[in-house]
């Protein structure tokens, strides 16, 4: 018997994607239910707090509810944008990664360890710091909202990560694909996009979506730099009420906002993962 | 990319080797794989590779479709010279078919796709025309009915019989088969090595690295024995198996036969 060091048996350890070392999303019925029942006890011990009198905090909640939805809408209209020019921008960035000139390749790989690594909070200030309020181009003036800037700044890790995820992907497929392609006579451009990443896609699409569900639950960042969504509402509703026995079940029902929205996606980037593994 | 213009390419008849290997040298770093290669494939022989792994026989084909640069010497096919750094690559891959031992079909492809793929968008040719050469290269390897699988639905030596067709839909002037039956249950080999016979006997100029020394007696114009990068010994099969002069020959031979 051979003693192995816990670890050292590369072959026993589970399938992970070459380079998807995003951290994971991993939500489950459990964790819903366990928020749900702290969100009523906060609620109870709320009102129990308060007394009589006041309006209840589940009425209270209620009717803030339309504005909350407003803010809410906001960081999901965010965060697709955010999630769609920082996948554009990713994927190119990504064949930089795999560019077999040097120079492309370097500037590529600066750029992603730069905005990979980099803290979001830190991004999110460079952006509304740097940007211009409004932009001239030809006669034209885009105006430049804090939203708009704050998108931009979290679309720069998506941006770096996206293109990890497709290194690696592009990594993971085998030799013989490109051999095999050459063989044919494809040109490297054709091998790339005809042969190699149609088959990344799958193999992407799982990662991609745990990042998205990531970049979500960080859309609350924007409320530091100030843009009105839901968490920076949050807060605007606590002073204009005054009431600091609703501080607790507030933030848990937001909370539970974004429970609802991420659950359905983590769950479904499970099932896929579990389906791509088999084959 | 530049094309050469047409008179820059040495007039080739069909009279002279199609493929030309001169003295080629080919190493890994301090591993030396070729160590001065020299034979000819005339048009419509078939050249079969037989010796120990780690030989270079795999990689001398590589380097006739130039996947693999040679370092020095020479090889021309159909008189153009593949060790030039102005090689057009994609007009040499176009006159050379490969066969690899893993198949490497597109697994995200259907069969057929896999098929027209390369006709369609290197040689630009007409998608129904394609379509029609396909369908027929399919019934010619005996797949028909195939046509809309997906290789990982089909058996290793019904994917390599896609590999196949998949080369000869570049109507190439030579093919090459790299240890084509060797990653094949043995049930299997036998449907793969009719599919190479059947085109030996349509005069299908043939470059077979094989393990297969039954086939290879069979189908072989030539046999050559290669170790450690040269040619040890090469001769006509019936001569070949029952005279072979070499110690490291009749070694070979003994242990495998």
């Amino acid at each position: 018997m051979i003693a192995v060091r816990p670890g050292t048996l590369a072959v026993l350890k589970p399938f992970r994607l070459a380079g998807a070392s995003a951290p994971r999303l991993r939500l489950s019925t459990r964790h819903g239910a366990l928020l749900a029942i702290a969100f009523l006890l906060a609620v109870g011990v709320g009102d129990a707090q308060a007394g009589p009198g006041p309006a209840s905090i589940l009425a209270t909640l209620l009717k803030w509810t339309p504005l909350l939805a407003q803010g809410f809408a906001l960081d999901i209209a965010m965060s697709f944008l955010a999630m769609g020019v920082g996948t554009v921008a990713g994927v190119v960035v990504g064949l930089g990664l795999i560019s077999l000139r040097a120079p492309v390749r370097g500037l590529a790989w600066i750029v992603t360890q730069l905005f990979r690594n980099a803290p979001w909070l830190v991004m999110l200030f460079y952006c509304m710091l740097l940007l211009p309020f409004e932009l001239h181009i030809g006669g034209m003036t885009i105006p430049l909202p804090d939203w708009v800037k704050a998108t931009f700044g979290l679309g720069l890790p998506v941006m770096a990560n996206v293109a990890e995820l497709v290194r690696g992907a592009v990594r993971s497929i085998p030799f013989g694909q490109w051999e095999a392609s050459e063989a044919l006579a494809f040109t490297r451009w054709q091998t790339l996009r005809m042969i190699i990443l149609p088959q990344c896609i799958k193999r992407m699409t799982p990662p991609w979506m745990n990042l998205y569900s990531i970049l979500v639950a960080a859309m609350p960042l924007t409320s530091v730099v100030g843009v009105s969504e839901s968490m920076t509402l949050t807060g605007d509703i606590l002073s204009s009420e005054g009431r600091s026995e609703l501080l607790v079940p507030i933030y848990l029902y937001l909370l539970l906002w974004f429970f609802a929205y991420c659950y359905p996606i983590a769950r479904a980037t499970a099932v896929l993962e579990r389906r791509f593994q088999v084959r | 990319m530049t094309s050469p213009p047409a008179n820059a390419i040495p007039r080739w008849t069909p009279d002279q080797p199609l493929v030309r290997i001169r003295d080629v040298h080919m190493a890994f770093g301090k591993h030396v794989v070729l160590g001065g290669i020299t034979f000819d494939v005339m048009k419509g022989e078939v050249i079969c590779l037989i010796g120990p792994s780690g030989a270079g026989k795999s990689t001398l084909l590589r380097c006739v479709n130039a996947l693999v640069p040679i370092d020095r010497g020479s090889i021309l096919v159909e008189g153009q010279e593949v060790n030039d750094p102005k090689l057009d690559k994609l007009a040499l891959r176009r006159k050379v078919g490969m066969v690899f031992q893993q198949y490497n079909l597109f697994p995200h492809r259907t069969a057929l796709d896999n098929i027209m793929m390369a006709p369609i968008h290197v040689l630009k040719r007409d998608r129904r025309e394609v379509e029609a050469l396909a369908r027929a290269l399919m019934r010619k390897v005996r797949l028909d009915g195939k046509e809309s699988a997906y290789p990982g639905e089909l058996s290793g030596g019904q994917q390599q019989r896609v590999a196949i067709a998949r080369s000869l839909a570049m109507q190439p002037d030579v093919m090459l088969f790299d240890e084509v039956t060797a990653a094949l249950d043995p049930e299997t080999v036998k449907e793969v090595l009719v599919t190479i016979r059947e085109l030996v006997e349509e005069g299908m100029t043939c470059l077979i690295v094989t393990h297969e020394m039954g086939f290879a007696r069979e189908v072989a114009n030539q046999i050559y024995f290669t170790d450690r990068g040269i040619v040890v010994e090469h001769g006509p099969p019936a001569e070949f198996f029952t005279n072979s002069r070499d110690p490291r020959t009749r070694q070979f031979l003994s242990q495998i036969l």
